[in-house]
């Protein structure tokens, strides 16, 4: 009788754990699906903001020395294949030593397609912003449910690759300059 | 002549490119023209009378690292105005496809236009994908000058077109006299190194080697090296026993570089290749040290197949130590290459090279007309 209430016991733990299980591994991998997803909107922020860029460059809007600097830092930007971090901070610094030259706007004011250039270079910027955030929110939210021991005994995660927060400088206004900088990447001017 | 110089770098920060103009500009107003100066500066920095500041430069990032340059409309428009108020015969830009002032200056200017390369830039993708707003303004170069063979062979690839070799100049007479370091060179003889230490085709690890070999049979010979770098790094390298015979300097100025030629007994130049030129090698002869220097094809050049200074197989520590070694103990031999190098050098001093420059500005000025304001 006693082996009996032990066994079922036994099999209700055995059962309800397994059910637990998978749960935790289906949740695991909606977050990934969620992080692969994260991903794809980066990349394609990124290279919408190189475009711009090197659209703005060639529009002949800008002198010559602005053009090639932005030229220069958009190319290398779009064309780097594993350490993408640092050519993209490059093409930020680009984008905000161009920008932050005295009355900027004022001296592109006027001038056909201006307008409306800038405001898609802005919102590009604006968007690199966003998708980064959101992106990293999917590494941190992953990571913490990878990190989790039954995750880590269990390999809940298969062989997917621990994912990497992507740490860029992507603000079009210097931190200095406006205390709100990390949240509103648009210039104020 | 009337003659505006454009630099496209901070004229306060070091550097090569703001080095030859400088030089350039002094040995063409010695030739009697009347020269004037367009470069990055604070407008209360410290400046030659024959500079004009554009502006303070930015740092940006260009090329793989951070650099100070001057652009946007505003650099422009103060181009533009000493363009106009200079009234040039003509105008001479230095590194015309640095997003800077020299290009600003070709975009703003029409007439006799001169440029000057100085840096081989590997082929990069970055410069071709800026390829078609660089040619609108490049076009209007009538004349181009190229530093090194290197340089030249970078101008045919991104501009096309072919370029006259003028070497960078020295200025003999800052390196000609000099007093020694206190304590140099001493009884024991002392080889010396300048250059970057990081750099590896410079080739200081050789030169180590070299001194290691060298310092078992000579008990009092020293080492001296002057540049920038990880001290603590390189010293590192050198087995501890010998640490105390190693002095570096760290990088030096002007003119402590001139007494750092004048305290050496020989002057190594182990570089593996790289160096279009080798100012280095050239102050070092305008210094009269006795020179031992790798076997590259533009060494043995500056150096007269090895009459103005001893050649050694480039790479090999054995053979610099032998050479070197050979140096030391011939004090007559010394004397005798210290001369040859000291006439050798000649051919680079600046007023040399000035009229070379001069003379590629009345090829170009005569069909061009005049300098003027282009928008």
């Amino acid at each position: 009788m006693n082996t009996v209430i032990v066994l079922v016991i036994g099999i209700a733990v055995i059962a309800f754990f397994g059910v637990y299980v998978s749960w935790r591994a289906g949740r695991l991998d909606r977050l990934h699906a969620r992080l692969e997803t994260a991903r794809a909107a980066l990349d394609a922020a990124l290279v919408r903001r190189s475009s711009v860029a090197l659209e703005f460059a060639s529009s002949g809007l800008l002198d010559p020395a602005t053009s090639v600097l932005l030229a220069g830092a958009a190319h290398d930007a779009r064309s780097a294949q594993d350490s993408r971090e640092l050519p993209e901070s490059d093409l930020t610094r680009a984008l905000r030593a161009a920008f932050g030259q005295p009355d900027f706007r004022a001296l592109l004011a006027g001038q056909e397609g201006a307008e409306e250039l800038l405001a898609e270079l802005e919102g590009a910027a604006h968007q690199v912003f966003l998708a980064r955030k959101f992106y990293n929110g999917a590494v941190a939210a992953t990571r913490a449910a990878r990190s989790r021991w039954l995750a880590r005994v269990l390999r809940l995660a298969g062989n997917a690759e621990l994912p990497e927060f992507f740490e860029i400088d992507d603000s079009l206004v210097s931190a200095g300059e406006n205390g709100q900088a990390a949240d509103m990447p648009h210039l104020t001017g | 002549m009337k003659v505006g110089l454009v630099c496209p770098y901070s004229w306060d920060v070091p550097g090569g490119v703001q080095q030859h103009i400088r030089g350039l500009a002094e040995a063409l107003a010695d030739l009697g023209h009347e020269v004037s100066v367009i470069s990055p500066a604070d407008d209360d920095a410290a400046l030659p009378a024959y500079v004009v500041p554009a502006g303070r430069a930015v740092p940006v990032p260009y090329n793989g690292s951070v650099a100070r340059l001057a652009f946007g409309f505003l650099s422009a428009s103060r181009v533009r105005r000493w363009v106009k108020e200079g009234d040039f015969d003509v105008l001479h830009v230095h590194e015309p496809t640095a997003p800077s002032l020299s290009l600003l200056a070709c975009w703003v200017a029409d007439g006799p236009i001169v440029a000057t390369v100085h840096t081989a830039i590997p082929r990069s993708r970055a410069l071709h994908a800026a390829q078609p707003i660089l040619a609108s303004a490049l076009e209007k170069i009538s004349g181009r000058i190229a530093v090194s063979e290197a340089a030249r062979t970078t101008l045919v690839e991104h501009l096309g077109g072919d370029a006259v070799l003028i070497p960078n100049g020295v200025a003999v007479r800052q390196f000609e006299q000099a007093d020694p370091l206190p304590g140099w060179p001493g009884e024991g003889g002392t080889l010396g190194f300048l250059g970057r230490l990081d750099e590896p085709r410079k080739g200081l690890p050789v030169l180590l080697r070299a001194f290691e070999i060298m310092a078992a049979s000579r008990p009092g010979l020293r080492l001296l090296i002057a540049g920038r770098g990880d001290l603590p790094e390189i010293l590192a390298r050198v087995p501890e026993a010998l640490r105390p015979r190693v002095v570096l300097l760290g990088q030096v100025s002007d003119e402590d570089k001139a007494r750092v030629l004048h305290s050496v007994d020989v002057f190594c130049a182990p570089n593996l290749g790289g160096e279009s030129f080798g100012i280095v090698l050239a102050e070092a002869m305008a210094a009269g040290a006795p020179i031992v220097a790798s076997d590259l094809d533009a060494f043995r050049r500056v150096l007269r197949g090895g009459r103005a200074g001893e050649l050694f197989e480039t790479g090999s520590a054995e053979d610099l130590a032998a050479a070197a070694g050979r140096l030391l103990d011939e004090p007559a031999r010394r004397a005798r290459l210290s001369a040859a190098a000291a006439a050798a050098v000649r051919d680079y001093d600046w007023p040399v090279v000035a009229k070379d420059v001069v003379q590629v500005y009345e090829a170009v000025v005569p069909t061009a007309g005049r300098v003027a304001v282009a928008l």
